[in-house]
């Protein structure tokens, strides 16, 4: 027998130790997330999994779930800070959708379709970061990259390479790869790794094969991330 | 610090990793010493680090860009930070750099072309009662004046030694003004160890409970239960790590009581580590105060020999316990415990998720008991005379003294120790401060406190400080305090979480459009909203915190923002006649076209 | 009387006007709504009075910025209208190059270029400004409908919304930054 929670008033059954994500999403419910991924460690900086835990914030992909404890997940109140957090995101690097691979597969616009963000809001950053073109199979597009560390964990953890590392502070942090070219194509980095495809983003992305699948079939097309995360 | 050769940079990079033992850990302590050698850390000389550490390059690079004083882009012979709190602002701080760089030629925050020097920016160095001050170096100066600027400027064109400056520059102060249970004994080194063993560990840490000790480093919890808590958790290894970072903007009682009572900081930490099995303690010490370094190795040595550190201590078979100074690079977050062990492991300060907490999962993993450096220091006292008289001092809630670190508008800035439970208005006047319009406690991340206030105590239950007590009389502008302190929180987030790292951004960028007089009523909620956001969302104690002097002087000092909205109607944050400029240059236009006017 | 709507292009490629005319036979039914003040739809050159204001486009010069503040000052709704007036789209692409170096290079050094050729400073050419900037940086907005274009089926949904007195709310399909 496993112990339940109550997310949103409905029953999740959990075992020891299992985060609220982990067992929300084994019980087929969605929590937005960008940061979070199955096959990770949680990390938790993206902060879109804020929940309330019996009356306090805090970030579900970390929190362990306890017996009978009432988790809000799907407020007004949640969703409206989730907004604002992905409007920060939007600002910070530069996204101009329309020509990025990415669009329609994207988790960042996915999820800001889910909750509605009809606009970026902030003032742009625009910041000026490069292209890194140098790898034979795969490009990095350091303009949309939201600093998940998923490629840096999945390099790390997956791929034992440690191909990408997180340096520089504030809102001048930024991704870097384990040369000291700077170039990717002077890392262990090939196209076969975990990292490759994981970035939720349209970061790293593999060359020669861009806007394969037509707009109106991309996986967010076809299900909003929501209803394709419920199952 | 001239140019090195490749192959004597590679030696003096051998030599710093030697020392270091060639410990992954230490990776911080090696990348600041080579920095302090060589004035700059190219891509080649992190990459030799790292596969000497077998560290990857990224990783060390991302360790190496985290801390503000390690230096990767532009060397200087002369580095200079001014220290950039308000309270040394309200000295002329601003004016006396400005200054320095016009007698230098240079721009603000960059290198001269021919490599000589660069002046810019810190956080608070701690010096707020002897300021303005700076850091040259790494070495502090203390009570900048025109004519030191003017001085200064010579020697750096002479390009003299800062080893051959004039002494008296770089004397800093202790400016203890008032001593209560904890300043104003004498000590005997190796008293409190003594007493503490004659206690035992079990009877030790009970004194501690019932004095009812509380971390002095801001948060208030209870020493006992940590060190208990610690002392039960399972492992064969644990820590003591003394929490010197003392980073909150307007806080320098630990710079005083390591310049003046280190003996008490040290045996502090022996007496944890007595009472929850430790061998070993780690001080860390913010960069900041580097020039403390020597001094505290001096004593170490001198503990050592006299048989109060190491095995053994006073004789007391298996009662082994040593220490070990980490020196900070410049990151206020690596003040927050569990960012402060990912430093000392050497890696990015960025604060860790939380449970495991450090008392079962510290440094390395290992159990350990982060205290402040006055906690530890507290603990002697409550060794020599027990816990019950201790807990007489002070209130019920807040036993015992705490050291205040006043600064600012007042004839007598410097060390306050007080009982728990004094009011803001004695301080006040024991430091001579007349005509005071608010009182920043504990630092930005604490409270504004305006003067319908001034009965409050300062003591846990009521105002709960870390130490800082920043004065402002009335003359003084609280918007631009807030900004100051929103330049602080923007400058020292981590960048780990999405809305401390774009939040304090954009707190940042609103305060300056509010100032630049382009700010309206929709700017002033934005600010609002920004506080709940990152109130509830932020990963780390100073997300939470970020907005709190914004919102508590808009709260408190309203009319101090509203008297620069311009206009009720939502304005840009740019100007825009001046966004007009380049083209106007490359065109050399001038006609009424040429130029927009700012509505309303 | 029925409310009236004007429309503009900025820094934008007329893409989501076109999409608007993508609507087709129902822009009859929009005519019997609404009444259409200045638009390139019906070379009306002059702002009055308006309901709503579509801005297509993000603003890259003073005129730009002069117009945008016209429809302000007479449109009781502005609704930027497309990719370019949320976000700053195609033209905001310049934004991490400096003004200067773009201006010398378009006009002055790339090859193919006419001797002697200058930077254009005929008063009458409006002056870019040094950024491209969403029309939210400039003046308030009420409400943004992304898009690039916005599809007609997500324009006519926006539009009845708004009309009817509705906050106009994009179903799945039709929320589209792309
Ligand atoms: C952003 C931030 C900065 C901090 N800086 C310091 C500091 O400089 N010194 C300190 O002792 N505690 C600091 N703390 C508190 C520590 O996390 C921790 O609570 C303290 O060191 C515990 O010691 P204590 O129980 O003796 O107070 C900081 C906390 C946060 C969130
Ligand atoms: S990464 Fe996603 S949000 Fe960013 S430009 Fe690409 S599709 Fe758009
Ligand atoms: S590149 Fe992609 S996976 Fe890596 S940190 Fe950036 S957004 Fe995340
Ligand atoms: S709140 Fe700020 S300092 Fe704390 S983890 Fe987040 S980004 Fe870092």
């Amino acid at each position: 027998m496993s112990d339940v929670f109550l997310l949103d008033g409905e029953q999740v059954p959990f075992t020891v130790g299992q985060t609220v994500m982990a067992a929300a999403r084994a019980a087929g419910r969605y929590i937005p997330h960008l940061c979070w991924h199955p096959e990770f460690q949680p990390h938790g900086s993206c902060r879109l999994c804020t929940v309330k835990a019996d009356g306090h914030f805090a970030a579900a992909c970390t929190l362990a779930a306890r017996p009978g404890m009432t988790v809000d997940n799907r407020t007004a109140e949640l969703d409206d800070q989730r907004r604002t957090l992905l409007q920060m995101l939007f600002v910070e690097g530069n996204h101009f959708c329309p020509s990025c691979e990415k669009s329609g597969a994207c988790k960042l616009q996915a999820t800001a379709y889910e909750l509605k963000m009809m606009t970026p809001h902030f003032d742009h950053f625009f910041p000026d970061r490069a292209v890194d073109a140098s790898h034979p199979d795969l490009l990095l597009d350091f303009n949309r990259c939201i600093l998940c560390e998923l490629c840096v964990r999945a390099s790390r953890d997956a791929d034992g390479k440690n191909v990408f590392a997180i340096t520089g502070r504030g809102i001048k942090s930024h991704l870097i790869v384990n040369s000291p070219s700077g170039r990717l194509a002077d890392t262990a980095m090939s196209l076969a790794d975990r990292a490759a495809s994981v970035c939720p983003v349209g970061v790293i992305l593999a060359k020669g094969r861009g806007f394969v699948i037509p707009i109106g079939e991309r996986r967010y097309d076809r299900q909003q991330i929501g209803a394709a995360e419920e199952q | 610090m001239q140019a090195q050769s490749a192959s004597q940079q590679a030696e003096i990079v051998a030599n710093i990793l030697q020392r270091q033992r060639r410990d992954p850990a230490r990776l911080v302590q090696v990348l600041r010493e080579i920095d302090e050698v060589l004035g700059e850390l190219t891509p080649e000389v992190l990459a030799m680090v790292g596969e000497q550490l077998k560290r990857p390059f990224a990783e060390v690079a991302g360790v190496a860009g985290f801390y503000h004083f390690l230096e990767l882009e532009q060397r200087a012979r002369y580095r200079i930070f001014w220290s950039d709190n308000i309270i040394e602002q309200m000295q002329g701080s601003t004016e006396l750099r400005e200054e320095m760089c016009r007698l230098l030629w240079i721009e603000p925050g960059r290198a001269s072309e021919d490599g000589l020097v660069k002046v810019g920016l810190t956080s608070c160095i701690g010096m707020g009662d002897q300021g303005p001050a700076l850091l040259v170096n790494g070495r502090t100066v203390t009570r900048m004046t025109r004519a030191r600027v003017a001085a200064m400027v010579e020697l750096i064109r002479g390009g003299a030694l800062v080893g051959n400056w004039p002494e008296e520059w770089f004397a800093v102060a202790d400016n203890i003004r008032r001593r209560d249970i904890l300043l104003g004994r004498s000590y005997k080194a190796g008293a409190a160890i003594a007493a503490a063993l004659a206690r035992g560990p079990a009877a030790m840490l009970g004194e501690i409970q019932s004095a009812r000790l509380r971390g002095r480093g801001g948060a208030g919890f209870s020493t006992a239960q940590k060190w208990q808590a610690c002392r039960d958790a399972p492992g064969d290894v644990r820590y003591v790590v003394c929490n010197a970072d003392e980073g909150e903007p307007g806080t320098f009682k630990d710079r005083v009581l390591l310049s003046a009572y280190a003996d008490l900081v040290f045996e502090g930490m022996c007496i944890a580590g007595l009472c929850i099995g430790a061998r070993q303690g780690l001080l860390y010490l913010r960069g900041e105060y580097r020039y403390l370094l020597e001094a505290l190795e001096a004593n170490l040595a001198r503990r050592r020999a006299a048989g109060l550190l190491g095995r053994d201590i006073l004789g007391a078979a298996g009662y082994d316990f040593d220490i070990e100074i980490h020196l900070g690079a410049g990151a206020y977050v690596c003040g927050e415990e569990s960012a402060l062990l990912e430093s000392l492991a050497g890696k990015r300060g960025v604060p860790r998720n939380r449970p495991p907490f450090p008392v079962t999962h510290g440094y390395l993993d290992c159990p350990t008991a982060v205290n402040n450096a006055e906690t530890l220091a507290a603990a002697c006292l409550i060794a020599e005379n027990g816990g019950v008289c201790y807990a007489a001092i002070g209130t019920e809630m807040s036993t015992g003294s705490k050291l205040l670190s006043v600064s600012g508008d007042c004839a007598r800035p410097g060390i306050y120790e007080y009982p728990f439970g004094v009011t803001v208005a004695q301080v006040l006047a024991d430091a001579g401060a007349n005509d005071t319009q608010a009182v920043q406690v504990s630092g930005p991340s604490g409270v504004c406190v305006a003067p319908e206030e001034f009965g409050r105590r300062l003591a846990f239950e009521d105002l709960p400080s870390a130490g800082a007590f920043m004065v402002f009389g009335a003359s003084r502008d609280m918007f631009e305090v807030a900004r100051n302190f929103a330049h602080f929180f923007a400058h020292e987030s981590c960048g780990f979480c999405t809305p401390c790292r774009v939040g304090t951004a954009l707190v940042k960028n609103l305060m300056d459009k509010i100032n630049a007089g382009h700010g309206s009523p929709a700017d002033i909620n934005e600010l609002f909203k920004l506080q709940r956001l990152m109130e509830s969302t932020a990963h780390c104690g100073l997300g939470h915190s970020a907005c709190n002097p914004v919102a508590d002087t808009l709260k408190k000092f309203r009319p101090a923002y509203q008297r620069r909205l311009h206009s009720t109607e939502f304005e840009p944050a740019f100007d825009l006649d001046y966004a007009l400029s380049q083209a106007r240059q490359m065109t050399g236009r001038d006609d009424a076209g040429a130029h927009l006017a700012n509505e309303s | 009387m029925k409310p009236k709507i004007a429309t503009t292009s900025l820094a934008g490629c007329f893409g989501c006007h076109m999409s608007l005319l993508d609507i087709d036979l129902r822009l009859l039914e929009l005519l019997q709504r609404v009444e259409f003040d200045r638009s390139p739809i019906n070379d009306i050159k002059t702002v009055g009075p308006c309901a709503i204001g579509l801005i297509e486009g993000g603003v890259c010069n003073a005129e730009n910025v002069e117009v945008l503040r016209e429809f302000r000052r007479h449109c009781k709704i502005i609704v930027a209208f497309g990719a370019c007036a949320v976000n700053g789209g195609l033209p905001a692409q310049r934004n991490h190059l400096d003004l200067r170096d773009i201006l010398e290079e378009v006009y002055q050094t790339s090859p193919g270029l006419a001797p002697g050729c200058s930077i254009p400073n005929d008063p009458e050419l409006p002056l870019p400004l040094n950024k491209v900037h969403p029309i939210h940086e400039i003046v308030r907005v009420d409400y943004f409908l992304p898009g690039c274009p916005p599809s007609a089926e997500a324009i006519w949904k926006f539009l009845n919304d708004l009309i009817i007195g509705r906050t106009p709310v994009l179903g799945h399909g039709l929320l589209r930054y792309d």
